[in-house]
Formats: structure tokens, C-alpha cells, sequence
């Protein structure tokens, strides 16, 4: 039965994770779709695709952390690379003299190990974050990710050293080598599947933890912490558990996304990085899930449509030995788009979503 | 002993610098609640218009300076102007995160600007000696310290006497007041980022004496954030007793790595990320920052 959105008869209606039936038919859609494309597509844009499933997994922690909770942090690239470099050594070669390594090399292990040991030094980071509040918090987050930049390139029986870097963990599932070529589908195609299944759990997830009584106490701290603290929300257990919940999501983020490539460096972990989240969550839209994901589509991709770009604007290098070049182009319209979207459309991707569905609920009476 | 002195003094060359970039920090965020991480982008927009400047023949390097700095507040005005004025009222992260778009696209731009040769400043000094009693010490570091002092002082007679500073200082107190008192609380804002961008084109200057401007160069200009975290987001001594204090460890840490030895080789370059995090453990708001009053 056709019914208006936000009008529900049952408290059964109101309580579903999808309370109208245009949501289920999207997200059905989607996961066909979803199913569908590795075998509509070419290998090289299946890997792109399957980066951008990885962006929104991290994309959706942060959209936990400050979306939600509120708490600014700018050191997401830092809690990406303690979980990449614990599923490496988890799943590394225990043979090589020069880098740690236990050999077990199935995802069911080194993912939620990863994802288990960025919740922990979250935590760790959480005491500090209860104490501070806003800037003060950003600025912090941000000395996060230099020194641990500088850890990453130091510590080489993990990471390798700058410049040499190591193997990035091997995806095997069920014992089934999914980084490689079986019979019947491609690397790309079956490493797709994969991200994509762990995209929908993990969103799932995400958008269950984000109803629950521990969304609401994350919302009230967003909105006003101090207000909330007097109404009985327990701030600091609530953003030690926002701290935990979003390091989890970058840990796992952080071990998939170099998972795809096989091959991590430490200098990747950078400022650049957290930017490029922080760009995602509000060019989707802070606060939701589907807002995180759009985003993280979008902001991949982007890549991919300046590259197109080089070719139709001749002043514009591909070489990045010359400027000005396709780089700084694609950081000038990340910048570009921060900028617009913060000033034009703060609910991000998904208030231009929220304003054509407006349109249609009033129909015809939508001015 | 005459080494470690030397030491020190190379450490207050540089730490002036940061005093300057963070005293920039500290006139935005004290007049308009907003953290401006596009400091970083004007230092080196700054610093790119001195390279072009000092290649006019007439123009010498402080010359160069002086104009490089004016046009750089005029530009900071206008960014004022057409992407902060429109985010009055909104949350300060939002503000925040557009002002770390803002750095993205202006150092974007000025990388375009150095493009893929080094460019030198010309400073009349390069890595050249002079002798200060007992001590050796480079002359870019003398004249940083020099230029900050003056500019520091100059900096709080200004904001102690004149008319405008008053404005000023009342709009840091209390905007809603200031502006029932007949201040305009809009051209206060558009003062303090044009203030801000003219200091950090003079620190950029400074910073790049002695050496060439790279697009890894905005690296000086983010230590200024641990800077004014330690000194406090709200306080101008602060940002100097902060900025001194950094540098001089710096470059001690730098100078005495043996002791450092346990954060692996370059330690120099956290030890101040290292040093805010261990205050702000103790001292949530920095030494000399204002304690927020918590109230629903």
C-alpha cells in the first residue's frame, strides 16, 4: 500500500529501519545494482568502485563521530593507518626477517582485528577528547595524525619505512583467495562483491547503532553537550563510545583500502587524508548514513571526472611534473566544493535529496 | 655553554616566527570565535608575491615585504568578505572546515605560483654569521626576533591606545555589547583577518630567509598550531611566550638528538604536536587561555 512518508499507523511502522516503502525499493535497487556491476563494468572502474565502498565504510565512522556526536576530529587518516598496519602484520609473511608478521592471512581475523585494535587506541584518545571541547578537540586530532605520520615512518619492523613500505593484508575469505583471479570472475570482480558486501554490513550497522538509545545520546551531545551531561547522558562514556565506534570503522576502512592495492606506505596516513573524509561527510551530509556513502561516492569518483577533464581543457597538464596540472585541479575543486557545499547547501548531498522528496510530498502544492 | 646559548637563540629565530603566524591565529579567533587554518595558505601566498616582488629591480626585500604583506591582508580581507561574512551564525566546525578548504585552494594556487623550480626570497642576510658578544648566530634569525619584537610590540601599543584597537578588544570581550555600544563588530572581523594575512606574509617572509620556498614550506606555518593550543586559543602573550617556547625546544630537540633518540630520527619535528599534548593533559586550556564557562 502507497502511504505519505512520515506517516505511520503502528508503532511497528515507526520503529522499522525502513519506514516507507520508497526506501525499500531504493535500497533494493541499490543492492542489485550493486550485485550487478562488476559484471557491467571493466576491471580498472570496479577497482575504483570498490575504493569508493572502502571511503564510505571510514566515511561512515567519521559521519558517526562528528555528524553525530559531534565531536570534531581531524585524525581519522591516523586511526586508518593503526588499522591497516594490524591487519598487515596480522596477515604478513612471518618468514621475513625484517617485518613482523603472524601469516594468517583470512579476512574474519584481520579485520576485526584491525577494526579492535583502532577502537582501542580511540579509547585511549577518548579521556583527552572529554576534556576538550570544539577547536581545541580539532587541533588536537590533528596533532594525532603528525605524530603518528612520524611513528608510521619510524617504526619499520611494522610499516616498512617511508619510501619502502610493506604488503598491505591478503583477502582471503572462508579460505578462498579473493585477491586473485578464479575461475569464473576477475580479481576486481570478486574483491567488488567483497567490499561491497562489507559496505552493507557495515552500514547496516551503522544506521541500527545511530536509532538506538546510543544515537540519541550521541544527537543530545551534538546538539549541546553540557545540556546533555545535565539530563543525565553520561558524556564520557558516550564519546569514549563514539571515539571507539568511529576508530573501528576507520581501523576496518584503513586494512580493506590497501587491501585493494596490496601495497601500503606510511606516508599515505596524512592531513590530505582526514581532509579527504572530512570532505565526504559534508559533501554528503553530516549525520546520516546514506549522506556518508553519497559522499564518499562522490568525492572517488571526482577523481575520476577530472582526469576526463585534462583532456578537454589544454591548459591543464596530466603531468604532474608541470603546472598547473590535473592535482592541483582536483584539490583546488575538493576545496571548491567544501566551500560551496558549507555555504550553499549545509545538509550536503543528501539535503538536495531531502529537498526533491519535500517537493514531491507537497505535490501539488509545492512552492 | 656558549653552544647551547646558540642554540637557544636559533630557537627564538624561528619561535618568533611562530609567535607571528599564531598571533594571527589569535586576533581572528579572539575577535570572531572562528580558527583560521587558512594561515597557513596566506603565509605562503605571502611569500610567493616577495619572491615575485624582489625580482623588480627597484624594489629591495623589504620593500618587497612591506607590499606582499599589504596585498596579502587585502586579499585576507576579501576572503573575509565573500566566504566567512556569509557563515556568521553558523557552528564554528563548519567555519572551521571552511577555512581548511580555503587553505586547500589558496596553497593550491600558490604552489601553481612556485611552480617546479625553488624560489629564494632574496633576503639580504642568506646563512650568513655575526657575532652577539660571545655568541655566533645567524642574521636571519637576529632580524626575525628584531621584526617580531617590534611587530609585537607594536601590535599591543595598538591594541592598548588607539581607537580601533579598543573597538577591537570590546568585540573580543563581548560582540552583542560592542555592537549596542555603536562598534562595528563587522569591520572589527574584516580588520583582524586583514591583520592576520599581513602577519603571516611577514612571517612567511622571514621563515623562507636563508632558503628556498617549496611547496612543503606551509609545513612552518602548521606548527603554529601547536603553538597557540599551548599558549591558548585566546591569549596574544600566549601566542609569543608560546611561539619563543616552541622554537627553543625545537631546537634543542633538533640540536641534542641523543636525547630524542627514543621518537626515531627527526624528532624535531613532532616534539612540538608532543609537547601540546602533554599540557593540554594537565591544562585543558593552555597556560594562559581563558577557562570556557560551562552553562546550559
Amino acid at each position: 500500500m502507497l502511504t505519505r512518508p512520515l506517516l505511520h499507523t503502528s508503532y511497528r511502522s515507526d520503529m522499522s529501519l525502513l519506514d516507507s516503502w520508497t526506501k525499500r525499493a531504493l535500497l533494493l535497487g541499490l543492492l542489485a545494482l550493486g550485485v550487478a556491476t562488476p559484471l557491467l563494468l571493466p576491471d580498472p572502474d570496479l577497482r575504483l568502485l570498490s575504493t569508493a565502498c572502502v571511503f564510505a565504510i571510514g566515511a561512515i565512522g567519521l559521519g558517526l563521530l562528528t555528524g553525530s556526536a559531534g565531536q570534531v576530529s581531524l585524525g581519522h587518516a591516523f586511526f586508518l593507518g593503526v588499522g591497516c598496519y594490524t591487519a598487515a602484520v596480522v596477515s604478513g609473511d612471518p618468514d621475513d626477517a625484517r617485518l613482523w608478521g603472524f601469516g594468517i592471512s583470512e579476512i574474519l581475523i584481520w579485520l576485526p582485528a584491525a577494526g579492535l585494535v583502532a577502537a582501542a587506541v580511540g579509547v585511549l584518545i577518548a579521556p583527552l577528547a572529554t576534556r576538550l571541547r570544539g577547536l581545541y578537540l580539532a587541533i588536537v586530532t590533528l596533532g594525532l595524525v603528525f605524530v603518528g605520520e612520524h611513528f608510521f615512518e619510524q617504526w619499520r619492523s611494522v610499516t616498512g619505512g617511508a619510501r619502502a613500505g610493506r604488503a598491505a593484508a591478503e583477502p582471503v575469505l572462508f579460505g578462498y583467495p579473493v585477491g586473485q583471479d578464479g575461475a569464473f570472475f576477475t580479481e576486481q570482480q570478486q574483491i567488488f562483491w567483497l567490499m561491497f558486501g562489507l559496505l552493507v554490513v557495515f552500514a547496516l550497522a551503522a544506521r541500527n547503532l545511530s536509532r538506538s538509545s546510543v544515537g540519541r545520546a550521541f544527537n543530545a551531545i551534538r546538539d549541546r553537550d553540557i545540556a546533555a551531561g545535565t539530563i543525565g547522558v553520561n558524556l564520557f562514556k558516550y564519546k569514549t563510545i563514539a571515539f571507539g565506534v568511529s576508530s573501528f570503522y576507520a581501523g576496518c576502512a584503513g586494512a580493506l583500502l590497501y587491501a585493494i592495492t596490496g601495497h601500503v606506505n606510511p606516508t599515505e596516513f596524512n592531513l590530505v587524508l582526514s581532509v579527504l573524509f572530512i570532505a565526504m561527510v559534508l559533501v554528503g551530509g553530516a549525520g546520516t548514513v546514506s549522506g556518508a556513502i553519497a559522499g564518499a561516492f562522490f568525492i572517488t569518483l571526482l577523481g575520476r571526472m577530472t582526469e576526463g577533464l585534462g583532456g578537454w581543457v589544454p591548459v591543464i597538464s596530466t603531468q604532474s611534473n608541470q603546472t598547473p596540472n590535473i592535482f592541483q585541479l582536483q584539490n583546488l575543486l575538493y576545496g571548491a566544493l567544501i566551500i560551496g557545499f558549507l555555504l550553499y547547501e549545509p545538509r550536503g548531498l543528501f539535503g538536495i535529496w531531502l529537498r526533491i522528496r519535500n517537493w514531491w510530498k507537497s505535490y501539488p502544492f509545492s512552492y | 655553554m656558549i653552544s647551547l646559548l646558540e642554540v637557544v637563540f636559533r630557537g627564538l629565530g624561528q619561535g618568533s616566527i611562530y609567535a607571528l603566524i599564531a598571533l594571527g591565529f589569535v586576533i581572528i579567533y579572539k575577535s570572531s570565535r572562528v580558527i583560521s587554518f587558512a594561515q597557513p595558505g596566506f603565509m605562503i601566498a605571502g611569500v610567493v608575491l616577495v619572491t615575485y616582488l624582489v625580482q623588480i629591480p627597484w624594489l629591495g626585500f623589504f620593500a618587497a615585504v612591506v607590499v606582499a604583506a599589504l596585498l596579502t591582508a587585502g586579499f585576507a580581507l576579501g576572503v573575509e568578505r565573500t566566504v566567512i561574512r556569509p557563515m556568521i551564525g553558523r557552528p564554528v566546525f563548519a567555519i572551521a572546515i571552511i577555512t581548511i578548504a580555503l587553505d586547500i585552494v589558496i596553497r593550491t594556487v600558490a604552489h601553481a605560483g612556485i611552480g617546479i623550480n625553488v624560489r629564494h626570497v632574496g633576503d639580504p642576510w642568506g646563512l650568513t654569521n655575526t657575532s652577539l658578544g660571545p655568541l655566533t648566530v645567524q642574521q636571519r634569525h637576529l632580524a626575525a626576533v628584531i621584526t617580531a619584537a617590534v611587530l609585537v610590540t607594536a601590535l599591543f601599543l595598538f591594541f592598548r591606545y588607539t581607537r580601533i584597537g579598543l573597538a577591537m578588544r570590546a568585540v573580543a570581550e563581548d560582540q552583542e555589547v560592542a555592537l549596542a555600544q555603536g562598534v562595528g563588530v563587522g569591520m572589527v572581523f574584516a580588520l583582524s583577518w586583514a591583520m592576520a594575512g599581513g602577519l603571516a606574509a611577514v612571517a612567511g617572509a622571514f621563515a623562507a630567509a636563508g632558503r628556498s620556498v617549496d611547496p612543503q614550506f606551509w609545513l612552518i606555518a602548521l606548527t603554529a598550531l601547536p603553538v597557540i593550543i599551548l599558549g591558548g586559543l585566546d591569549s596574544l602573550v600566549g601566542a609569543v611566550v608560546a611561539g619563543l617556547a616552541i622554537g627553543v625546544v625545537q631546537a634543542l630537540a633538533a640540536a641534542y638528538p641523543a636525547y630524542v633518540a627514543f621518537l626515531g630520527s627527526n624528532a624535531s619535528l613532532i616534539v612540538p604536536w608532543l609537547v601540546m599534548l602533554l599540557v593540554l593533559v594537565v591544562r585543558p586550556y593552555g597556560l594562559f587561555g581563558t577557562r570556557e564557562v560551562e552553562r546550559v
